[in-house]
């Protein structure tokens, strides 16, 4: 094959994933916490409006990145209200995050920007600049493989670095702090984790605080990498992707990463894919591979190729019972 | 403080609906106004829209009945203890098994023979896709609401690619089927009053209205009158307790979800038999959330699930009226609305239902 | 202080404690002495007040009155932080940990030393090498909680309330899931902690146990403290006979008959039963019921009665054992189900009204067919008028307040609910009827009522099976009492041999004295 072709394919699968990727720990997080979040797409649909129209407005990038992060963070502190607090049941929760937010979108962007939905486009001042570009052309400057090299890892977004640093932010916070232990207890035995004195409500609060920063940065993603514009339901159920990528990499931040970037990759193929004749399989087509992850999911799930063990208290209100 | 505070039945089951359609209706006020419209004008619009006339009522109908068979779906895996949040999915193969049957017969059999077997054909596809994720949760243990929204998107890949490749009408650019003969067509509701010598404008709203009622009343007499509904709502309230009365959880859960892919199946009955004629992409446009919606409002009940059907097809219709005749307003209202009210009557139903509680206790108190 | 009056004073003193729950009388005016470096034992029945009591120690409750002294100090104890600071530690019945993370997390949890875990489960570490070196309590500290046998799982327990410095340690019902080498291993464990200098609070109801292991020994029956010794003062049969008390007298109704039993109805031999966690919660159990008798099991809850219950009904399948019910035998691999068990006349009374016996939710009338569906839809309808009248026939046969078959199950009072289930499952004249804690929850005159019922029961020749943790039911009802401790038989009396002695011996899972 082609090695540019494969320099492309990387590229390309890491600046698909990104958004997943971000989302996924999000939903690793707060599930890992106890708390089922459905409502990553429309936290990450409602980010990216928001990263959009203040972009717009202001035509300042932080201030774009710092009202999306406010937005995200504020949807899960609602999540946290009805469903932590309240013990409201959080996949209805998160239903209705999604549901809401599609209409909601669409009706301040007609009404503010009169295009159908649609926000203008972001100049480039705006949206995020490309980093390692001149390392990339060094890169490309090594015989053999340099040019697949700098094709695929450099001169992305600063946000696919950033969702790259943060898996392994995310799993040293889970595996190597005080607070991730007790994180990761609060979702398994909750109770225990009241007896030893450590509050579950301010876990799960703190964890749906991160998952509210990490939607935002996907859902600003979309607008500040990808495209300049929010176009209603942008997010296209990348929402439900990596939620279904979060279970396949069992609730793991690197499982989780590499689960995106199967899909990722799944996804930057397709397109190329379609015509494709493979050998035994013949022609593939695009809705197959469109389907493949959540596909998998389901066959992983259902326990045949090996097993994904929710937290154990995943879903379920904590109430002390005296 | 973990026993739930019971509110009567009268506040349970007609008051709290209502509060929380209220609230849901307040937010959404808010943000009309917010964006620059009168609500108060709104809310004529949209009703006038919505009943005003034969065209708009008739609209309405049209939008309930497909809503009549998602919000059914929704309760009746509801009253099994179950979440479906895959009617979306099971709706869209409904429409495909009819699909499926015109294609196949439509040209040799008489509607007579062709309709039911349209009508069975939907109701059994729907029925598989919810017995897969049923069948899954039951014997393999995967969560069932993660598989179902997992089905929906196969169902929608599915959906795309035989109409892409399969069922493609050679010649047409469009991702559609061919258009089905006469006799896989379900009539309207003005043809039907034409019949019987009434005009009556001319509107999507076909016959399948009589169906989705007569799936009102069959889920009514199935779960409050049979002794498989009386082991689902057993099973569902109290699996330990169904468990002591020799009922086998497994199955009857089995069966709730499968009754339940079912009705959501025959929302093809209404768009693909009695509007398009032809099997088309995306003709359930998110009735299975809506269904979501309806049946939290109408509390999983029939009675209460027609009666918010024809709230939510009110909407659907008054909205669109809205998008014509004021400038920037869109539908999308009516989804964040729907949206809003899952939120209020569903997730916030813990923090509205004891605050209710404690007003009508205090009122109580000062009345004894 | 001079250093002679502190070394004498009590590790804990708690004075007249009180402690109501309503109407429920837990602690009446509690007095608790526990010397340092001794094991102190606290027997009792269920509902004798001792978990209360030990619950207030610990934070849990608060007491209505009463003072608290740690180690010559008052305290108070206002949560279970405050217990550890004082250094009181407990070790519950049913562990806190969390399966997925290893020993060494799960004792670090919520006292880590600083927020970074390699540096935090370095110095963790360290700290239990030694604490385990010097206690002999070995704990496989990197292994999954979820990979280690139960016994490895309570040391773990006790290795976590020693971390956090309890020079006081509350154990409720340790050895209740134990094997008996494991309990040995448990006693060698605690030995070396009293000799260490730790205060031990050994709750059980296990009589052999706190003669073996106690320095001294406070016996609670119905909120009050009846015994309080050194175990040089005092023998099995003195706890035995305190624990129980003085009532086989009480509940008896005078010349009553003692009822000859008929024809074999229910035969079980070799019944066996593992829970999830592998205990062995039945443990070869084998008991006859004939016709005309009321059988009563004895004994504190959690030896294994409830498990019985349900393989017997035939909502749980025994790992091994048979069952003959009528003229048809079941087999551990072929066990029967509810359905079957109802067809062949065995009617049950669940120990749990609210999740088994009723759909709460249901109608009165709904709740009256539970179990007995099938029979009012022969062709797939539910017969409602037959349902309603039926119900209405029970409400009126069995007293049931108010009158009225529609109004929801939840809106009865717990005596009502009760006798309707009974009705439920008595009216059909079954051959045999299981009963769980039948009269738990239920007023006074409900009481009479439902006794008067299961007499009646067996005096029109079925066999009644009685399961209660109220002695003095079990004593007012049966004909022969059957006596369960630990998943096993420990022994059985017709009704005029039970004495206090011989019972509370043998619910202590102590050998009955001959007979003098």
């Amino acid at each position: 094959m082609d090695e540019l072709l494969i320099g492309t394919l990387v590229g390309s699968t890491l600046r698909v994933s990104v958004p997943l990727i971000l989302c996924a720990l999000a939903g690793v997080l707060c599930e890992r916490a106890g708390v089922i979040d459905l409502g990553l797409e429309g936290k990450m649909l409602m980010t990216a409006f928001t990263a959009a129209a203040v972009g717009s407005f202001t035509q300042s990038l932080p201030l774009a990145l710092f009202a999306a992060m406010c937005v995200g963070i504020a949807l899960s502190m609602l999540h946290g209200y009805a469903c932590v607090t309240h013990g409201g049941d959080q996949v209805v929760l998160g239903m209705a995050i999604t549901m809401t937010a599609a209409g909601l979108t669409v009706v301040l962007g007609i009404a503010w920007f009169a295009q159908g939905g649609q926000t203008p486009p972001l100049p480039d001042t705006v949206r995020l600049s490309r980093w390692f570009v001149g390392a990339g052309e060094v890169v490309a400057g090594i015989p053999v493989v340099g040019k697949a090299l700098s094709l695929a890892f450099f001169g992305h977004t600063m946000l696919v670095y950033l969702a790259l640093a943060l898996v392994a932010g995310v799993w040293w916070l889970l595996y190597r702090t005080r607070f991730g232990l007790r994180l990761r207890a609060a979702g398994e035995n909750p109770a225990m984790v009241d007896a030893a004195g450590v509050s579950v409500l301010g876990l799960r609060y703190q964890a749906l605080a991160l998952n509210g920063v990490l939607c935002s940065l996907a859902g600003s993603s979309l607008v500040l990498a990808q495209n300049p514009s929010f176009i209603p339901n942008m997010t296209a159920g990348r929402g439900y992707m990596a939620l279904a990528a979060m279970i396949f990499g069992k609730w793991h931040p690197v499982g989780a990463l590499l689960a995106c970037l199967l899909f990722g990759f799944l996804d930057a193929v397709s397109i190329r894919l379609q015509g494709a004749v493979l050998p035994v399989i013949g022609e593939v087509p695009v809705q197959a591979v469109q389907a493949l992850p959540y596909v998998l999911t389901v066959v992983l799930l259902a326990g045949f190729i090996g097993h994904a063990h929710a937290p154990a208290a995943l879903g379920r209100p904590y109430v002390k019972e005296r | 403080m973990s026993q739930p505070i019971e509110l009567p039945r009268w506040i349970d089951v007609a008051v709290l609906p209502a509060f929380n359609l209220a609230l849901a209706l307040l937010v959404a006020g808010v943000v009309v106004t917010f964006v620059g419209f009168n609500p108060a004008q709104v809310m004529t619009l949209l009703v006038k829209g919505a009943f005003g006339s034969a065209t708009g009522l008739s609209y309405t109908a049209y939008y309930a009945t497909t809503f009549v068979f998602t919000g059914l779906a929704v309760a009746v895996a509801f009253h099994g203890g179950l979440f479906n949040i895959g009617a979306e999915g099971q709706a869209m193969m409904g429409g495909l098994g009819a699909g499926l049957a015109a294609l196949a017969w439509s040209a040799a059999l008489p509607a007579w023979l062709m309709l039911p077997l349209m009508v069975l054909a939907a109701a059994l596809f729907g029925m598989a896709w919810a017995a897969v994720p049923a069948a899954l949760q039951a014997y393999r243990g995967s969560h069932v609401v993660i598989t179902t929204i997992m089905f929906n998107f196969i169902a929608s890949a599915l959906l795309g690619y035989l109409l892409v490749n399969t069922l493609k009408e050679p010649g047409n650019m469009t991702p559609e089927s061919r258009a089905f003969a006469a006799s896989a067509h379900l009539p309207g509701v003005h043809e039907a009053l034409g019949w019987l010598g009434i005009e009556w404008p001319k509107t999507p709203l076909n016959l399948s209205v009589l169906l989705a009622i007569a799936a009102a009343v069959l889920v009514y007499l199935g779960l409050w009158k049979s002794q498989a509904g009386y082991a689902v709502r057993a099973v569902g309230f109290a699996p330990e307790a169904a468990l002591y009365a020799g009922m086998r959880p497994k199955r009857l859960v089995m069966m709730a979800m499968a009754a339940s892919g079912a009705l959501a199946g025959l929302v093809g009955i209404n768009e693909i038999a009695g509007v398009h004629g032809r099997l088309l992409p995306d003709f359930v446009a998110g009735a299975g959330f809506a269904g979501i919606a309806v049946s939290l409002i109408g509390r999983n009940h029939p009675v209460g699930i027609v009666l918010a059907a024809i709230l939510f097809g009110a909407l659907y219709q008054g909205g669109a009226e809205l998008a014509f005749e004021i400038n920037g307003f869109s539908r999308d209202m009516v989804f964040m609305l729907q949206g809003l009210i899952v939120l209020f009557a569903g997730a916030m139903a813990q923090v509205a239902a004891p605050m209710l509680a404690r007003a009508w206790k205090a009122i109580g108190a000062r009345r004894g | 202080m001079p250093a002679a009056a502190a070394a004498a004073a009590p590790a804990v003193a708690m004075r007249h404690i009180e402690k109501r729950f309503g109407a429920v009388h837990a602690n009446r005016d509690v007095h608790l002495t526990v010397m340092p470096g001794t094991v102190h034992g606290i027997v009792g029945e269920n509902g004798a007040g001792k978990s209360t009591l030990m619950s207030i120690l610990y934070g849990f409750y608060q007491a209505d009155s009463g003072e608290i002294a740690i180690e010559g100090r008052p305290a108070k104890i206002p949560g279970s932080r405050e217990a550890i600071a004082l250094g009181i530690g407990m070790v519950h019945q049913h562990f806190m940990l969390v399966d997925t993370l290893s020993a060494l997390d799960n004792v670090m949890l919520g006292a880590e030393p600083g927020w970074r875990l390699l540096r935090a489960r370095a110095e963790v570490r360290a700290k239990l090498d030694v604490l385990m070196h010097d206690t002999g309590l070995v704990v496989e500290l990197d292994a999954l909680v979820a990979d280690l046998p139960v016994g490895e799982r309570q040391r773990l327990e006790i290795l976590k309330a020693l971390y956090r410095g309890a020079r006081i340690l509350i154990l409720d019902e340790p050895t209740a899931v134990l094997t008996p080498q494991e309990t040995d291993a448990l006693f060698v464990t605690l030995r070396g902690l009293r000799a260490r200098g730790t205060t031990i609070l050994l709750i059980t109801h296990k009589l052999k146990e706190i003669m073996a292991l106690c320095d001294a020994v406070t016996v609670m029956r119905q909120g009050a403290v009846v015994l309080d010794s050194a175990i040089a003062d005092t023998s099995i049969d003195g706890l035995a006979e305190a624990m129980v008390g003085r009532r086989v007298q009480l509940g008896r109704e005078a010349g009553a008959v003692v009822h000859t039993a008929g024809p074999l109805l229910l035969s079980a031999r070799g019944l066996q039963w593992r829970d999830a966690l592998g205990v062995l919660r039945l443990d070869g159990i084998s008991l006859d019921l004939r016709a005309g008798e009321i059988v009563g099991i004895a004994g504190v809850s959690g030896n294994g009665q409830s498990e019985l219950l349900d393989v017997l009904s035939g909502m749980l399948a025994p790992a091994a054992g048979t069952l003959v019910l009528g003229d048809k035998t079941f087999t551990h691999g072929r066990w029967l189900d509810t359905a079957t068990a109802r067809e062949l006349g065995l009617a049950h009374v669940p120990e749990d009204r609210h999740k088994r016996g009723l759909v709460l939710p249901f109608a009165a009338w709904e709740s009256a067919a539970l179990g007995y569906q099938r029979r009012y839809s022969p062709r797939g309808w539910m017969q409602q008028r037959s349902m309603r009248d039926d119900c209405a026939q029970m409400m009126e046969r069995y007293d049931v307040r108010p009158r009225n078959p529609a109004l929801r199950s939840s809106k009865f009072s717990g005596g009502n609910q009760q006798k309707l289930v009974l009705a439920r499952e008595a009216l059909p004249a079954p051959k045999v009827l299981l009963v769980g804690q039948p009269t738990r929850g239920v007023d006074i005159g409900a009481i009479e009522f439902i006794h008067g019922r299961l007499r009646a029961m067996r005096d029109a020749g079925g066999a009644v099976l009685v399961v209660s943790s109220e002695l003095d039911e079990i004593l007012a009802l049966s004909d022969r009492v059957i006596v369960m401790n630990a998943g096993r038989i420990s022994g059985e009396l017709p009704i005029d041999a039970c004495s206090e002695n011989a019972l509370g011996c043998l619910m202590g899972g102590a050998e009955v004295a001959a007979a003098a």
